[in-house]
Formats: structure tokens, sequence, C-alpha cells
């Protein structure tokens, strides 16, 4: 019975408690620039999980095997192959998709949250628990998604997955599907957290600056520069 | 000519890669609280940008000479992370300086979706090498601008009067949605200028 609760807690901290966007604040670029329309959300949201799940699986089965010294590099090929193989279905199979998310497709290779978790989970713990690790982090990346685009879509074009819901009566608001509406809606969810978290006594989603960074480990700022000092303080 | 400057412009202020293709977002956030290391991160990102164009494109061609298209996202990911690595192990031994002012943000370069992403859209585009060249260096230098200005807004963010509840992470992203709106100004001024 111990492991069965331990493999639901690691499921179900990806999706509320360590939400990969809305409390780790990890991949704010896709989160900012898919979050236009409903349906690329989902796009994005399976996609980024795929390789998530892919990748957490074949790193935690291969992490006796890679050294310690290049596995950043040996994390970010296996990522990248996951990658393009989705990124060849999504071609074949869906082509809409593909076309709407563009060049943020292939950008998953650099999403935080995949090699975040590769260094933070997958590379230290057994298969089972890091595919559930996996699963439990891209749900919690595709609900932020929808949740934002949600918002945006409504505010934005009036409409909900595509279907028009508001009334001809209210215009609507063109800037929140615009670059300076995602920053605005993003900042009032990360407040809104905020304050749910601080009534259940949780520290604030803050951006960690460099101990956040997937590339912290190798990375000759952490700890010997005052730029990262300042940021991680 | 005015290719090139309607290129290099476009990349600056029209098509900003931090303000409104949401390229680079993890630096513009993280290490812009003072004006010297967002300065410093930013001609780095510059460096490496044009760099890595200068290198992927050739890598391009042939591999579309091969039909191995599909390979792109691999191959970019891996040439830009041995080149960040020989660009820091270079300047490391032969110029001291340059490495002590811009080395340090190299490695926080290789995860940095702006390179990968200005390969691949040069790719996208269909530009010649002359023309990637120009796109990386308009990309990178907006991202020097969207850098520098909002390193400034946070300065001044940090001695005004903030609503408790948006304190640290969200003001910081409404400070910056205010920033791309004043970019949303120069919508349709490369357009205007060239056609």
């Amino acid at each position: 019975m111990a492991e069965k609760k331990s493999l639901y807690q690691e499921f179900s901290k990806g999706i509320i408690k360590e939400n990969p966007v809305l409390r780790l604040v990890l991949g704010t670029c896709p989160t900012l620039a898919v979050t236009t329309s409903m349906e690329s959300a989902v796009g994005m949201g399976l996609a980024a999980s795929a390789v998530l799940i892919c990748s957490n699986i074949v790193i935690s089965a291969l992490r006796k095997i890679i050294p310690q010294k290049v596995r950043i590099p040996a994390y970010i090929v296996i990522i990248a192959g996951f990658v393009t193989i989705v990124q060849m279905l999504v071609r074949a199979f869906l082509p809409q998709i593909d076309e709407m998310l563009g060049v943020y497709l292939p950008l998953i290779v650099v999403n935080c949250i995949i090699l975040g978790r590769a260094e933070a989970f997958a590379g230290k713990n057994p298969v089972l628990l890091s595919a559930v690790d996996g699963i439990g982090m891209g749900v919690g990346f595709t609900c932020a998604l929808l949740l934002m685009s949600g918002i945006r879509e409504l505010l934005g074009s009036g409409s909900l997955y595509g279907f028009t819901v508001l009334p001809e009566s209210i215009p609507p608001m063109t800037i929140f599907i615009l670059a300076p509406g995602g920053f605005f809606v993003f900042g009032m969810l990360i407040a809104l957290t905020n304050k749910l978290a601080e009534r259940g006594g949780k520290p604030k989603a803050e951006l960690k600056g460099c101990s956040a960074c997937p590339m912290a480990a190798t990375c000759s700022l952490v700890g010997s520069n005052d730029a990262c000092k300042e940021e991680t303080k | 000519m005015k290719i090139f400057l309607a290129i290099l412009l476009t990349g600056i202020l029209t098509n900003n890669y931090i303000l409104s293709k949401f390229l680079g977002i993890c630096p513009f956030l993280g290490v812009s609280k003072k004006l010297n290391t967002a300065a410093g991160m930013s001609a780095a990102v510059i460096f490496v940008m044009v760099l890595a164009t200068a290198v992927t494109y050739p890598i391009n061609t042939l591999l579309m000479k091969n039909d191995m298209e599909y390979l792109q996202t691999v191959v970019f990911i891996l040439v830009i992370a041995a080149l960040v690595q020989l660009v820091e192990i270079v300047l490391k031994k032969y110029m001291v300086s340059l490495y002590n002012s811009l080395g340090i943000y190299l490695p926080l370069i290789t995860t940095n979706c702006a390179v990968l992403g200005v390969v691949l859209l040069n790719i996208d585009e269909g530009y010649n090498f002359a023309q990637s060249m120009v796109s990386s260096l308009g990309a990178g230098l907006g991202f020097m601008v969207a850098m520098v200005m909002f390193a400034g807004v946070r300065e001044k963010l940090e001695s005004s009067d903030i609503p408790k509840f948006l304190e640290g992470l969200p003001i910081t992203l409404v400070a910056a949605s205010l920033t791309s709106m004043s970019f949303l100004g120069f919508t349709g001024l490369v357009e205007g200028m060239f056609s």
C-alpha cells in the first residue's frame, strides 16, 4: 500500500502543489506563446507531455549507464530524439496543429520543464516513479496552459475552443491574444496562485533564477559570480 | 541593401524575440535585475546567435542535400551546445578579459530557446546565408534592447509602492506586459518604410 500512495503523490504533486507553470515557473516561453487559443494550448500540452513522459522513462532507465559528467548532453540528445518523433507524428496526422505551433513545436527541446524533470527527478528515480512523475507534470502543464488560453481566448476573441461564446454586442479585447495580454494574464494567474498558496501556508511562486535552471550543475555562474548570487538570493 | 535593413529592423522592433515572439523569457525575467548583467547576457546572446547561424547554415544545406531535414532539431541543439562549450574554452584560454565579461553567461545560453529559435526561424523564412546572418544580428540586438529596457524598468520597480498581492513575480510580468505593449506601437513600421 505504501508504494501505491507514493505513486499517487508523485502523480498529483505535478498538478497542483508543484505545478510546473504556476508554482515552479518553468517553461514560460511556450506558456506565453501558444496560449492564444485553447486548441493550440491542447496541442502544445499534449506534445510536451508525450515528450516528457517518454524522455523521463528512457532517462530513468539509462540513469546508471549515463556517466555523470556528460549527463546533460545525453539528456538533450534523448529529448531531441523524442521531440523529432513527436514533430513528425504531428506533421503527418495533425497538420493544422503543426501550423499553429510552428517553431514552438521543435522548441520543446529547450523547454525547461523537460530538462528540469530529467535532472531533478528521472536521473535519480526508478522507471515507474519517473513515468508517473512525467504524467503528473504533463497533466499539470496542460491544465495550466488550458486555464490561461481559456482566459485569453474568451477575452481576446470572444470564443472558447473555437466556438463563439460571447454575443456580438460585446466586442472582444484583441490585446489579450497579443503579446502584452499574455504577460498580463500570466502575471495575474501567478498572483492568484500565490494568494491561494499563502492561504495554505505555502511559499510564493518565485523565479528561482539560476537554481531553477537545469544547466545550474554545469554552469560557472552558480556560486561564483555576483550575477547569480543576486538572482538566487 | 533594402531587404537587409528591413530584416534587421523587423528583428529589433516589430518582431522582437522576447516581447512579441516570447523566445528567451527565462533570461528576460531571470537576469534582468541589474543593468550590467542584462547587458552582459545580451552581448553573449548576440555573439552566440550570430555564430550559431553561421555554423548551422552550411550544416542545414548539407542535411537538405541528403534529404535528412528531420534531423534538424537534434543536430542543431547539439551543434549549439558544442559550440557554446567550445567558445567558452577558447575565450577562457586566449581572451581572458572577454571571458570575464561574457563567458560566465555562456552556459546559460545553450538552453535558451531564442538561439535555437532564430536558427529554425531563419530556415522557415527561407533566408539565404547573408540574410540569415542579418536576421540573427537583428534578433540579438532586439534581445538586447528588450533586456536593457526591462532592466531599467525593474530598477524603478524596486523603489515603488506595489500592491501586496502583486509583489515579486506578478508585478514583473505586468511590467513586461506594459513594455511589450509599447513595442506594439511599431507594428507595420517596417512594411510602411520599405514597401
